[in-house]
């Protein structure tokens, strides 16, 4: 077990590039006693026979116990499994909605898949909507489905969101910023005034704040954060600060 | 047909239950090992060695959610959208308890009543719904239970039943 994570160690942290290769050569002695640990490949590494390969550029993370994936930047969103996305209600036809999530197909959502939705009670929703759901399928073979509940059939923050704000876009690397546990740029954002904010995984940002000014000031903001130190970022959230108390 | 005797009689028609009453048991036991050869004969096998599947042990995940621990995405700053609010520390502190693998820390909802207050409303709720669905003789008997504080022993009068007229 130890050659395991011995082979991924050496390259925590370092730049990898498609096509490097971790393979282990397990001497089939051992029987039941090496094989008994498993190891989680994120995103950016694949499986392959017995090897894992790399998929993706970047850098080499790890989490305990045995989660590996690839920290990479990119700006377009491939559909994955029991991830919470933003979408935009295209069409209406029969019993699904047909939502855009900036993926490669449009996702279909259920009219049932929302909270007390039943046959004869209909959900409120009209095309040109915003709504945050979760997929339930999306691999490569099939279209994906959202559904705006959970498996308990609670809604949880789910369903069609917000009349007024301001929906953009930005990169996926921004998003996980955004959602990881202790966000600087939220803890800096939160300081300047009072806001909603719903991040979608596939690059949607929304926005509403009390006025027009700020919404937009909000949404130049972390438009900007992108591509700034952590340092430039603070000085830039202090003099807005200033400037609009 | 007569004439020929058993002997005449086809292997089918021998095997069949009601011309076997009269054999013995060792020969019932050969034509039921014979009739299972040949029922297992022509059942269909793949004629190929055994191969163990191998177990996988690399697990490969397409999602960065569980790799980053990313929180839940609705937020709301200052008090901007309460429920929005009310969800993020129900969602935040429920996936920390599924981190924390101490015994339960079960974070109490803010209540607007408190639970005494709850359970003196249920009781009278469950005491009301009684009534309404009570026949009209038990009705009285409840209302007449209710006013007897001591708790003494209630006298059950035998319930009227129909009585035949003895002539």
């Amino acid at each position: 077990m130890d050659t395991i994570h011995a082979c991924f160690k050496e390259k925590i942290g370092e730049v990898l590039l498609p096509g490097d290769v971790f393979s282990f050569r397990l001497s089939e002695s051992g029987d039941g006693s090496i094989k008994t640990e498993k190891i989680i490949c994120g995103p950016g590494l694949r499986r392959n026979g017995e090897e894992v390969q790399v998929c993706k550029s970047g850098i080499l993370r790890h989490k305990q116990p045995n989660m590996y994936w690839i920290d990479s930047q990119q700006r377009r969103y491939v559909p994955a499994k029991g991830e919470s996305v933003i979408g935009i209600v295209t069409a209406k036809s029969g019993d699904i909605f047909k939502v855009d999530v900036g993926g490669s197909e449009q996702a279909s959502l259920s009219y049932l898949a929302f909270e007390g939705a039943t046959k004869r009670n209909r959900p409120n929703v009209q095309v040109g909507d915003l709504v945050y759901g979760q997929f339930t399928i999306a691999n490569k073979d099939m279209e994906p489905e959202l559904v705006c509940i959970d498996s308990c059939g609670r809604a949880n923050g789910m369903g069609v969101f917000g009349a007024d704000g301001l929906l953009f876009k930005v990169s996926l690397g921004l998003v996980r910023r955004l959602l990881a546990p202790q966000s600087e740029i939220i803890k800096d954002l939160e300081k300047i005034f009072p806001f909603e904010l719903v991040v979608g995984m596939n690059g949607r940002v929304w926005v509403k704040a009390k006025t027009v000014q700020q919404t937009l000031i909000v949404t130049n903001l972390l438009e900007t954060c992108e591509n700034m130190t952590s340092q430039q970022r603070q000085t830039l959230f202090k003099r807005v600060a200033e400037g609009s108390l | 047909m007569a004439k020929d005797g058993a002997a005449k009689l086809s292997k089918n028609l021998l095997r069949m239950k009601f011309m076997q009453r009269g054999l013995d048991a060792e020969l019932k036991k050969q034509l039921d090992e014979e009739e299972k050869r040949i029922i297992s004969d022509e059942h269909w096998f793949l004629d190929l060695p055994e191969l163990k599947a191998k177990e996988n042990y690399i697990i490969e995940e397409r999602s960065y959610a569980p790799c980053e621990d990313l929180v839940f995405g609705r937020m709301s700053f200052r008090g901007f959208n309460p429920e929005v609010e009310k969800l993020m520390l129900l969602m935040n502190t429920h996936k920390e308890e599924e981190d924390d693998e101490e015994e339960d820390n079960v974070s109490r909802m803010e209540t607007d009543i408190t639970d005494e207050e709850m359970a003196r409303r249920y009781e009278s709720l469950v005491e009301s719904m009684r009534k309404k669905f009570a026949k009209k003789r038990d009705r009285s008997a409840i209302t007449k239970n209710k006013e007897d504080v001591n708790c003494d022993a209630v006298d059950n009068r035998p319930k009227k039943a129909f009585l035949k007229p003895q002539y």
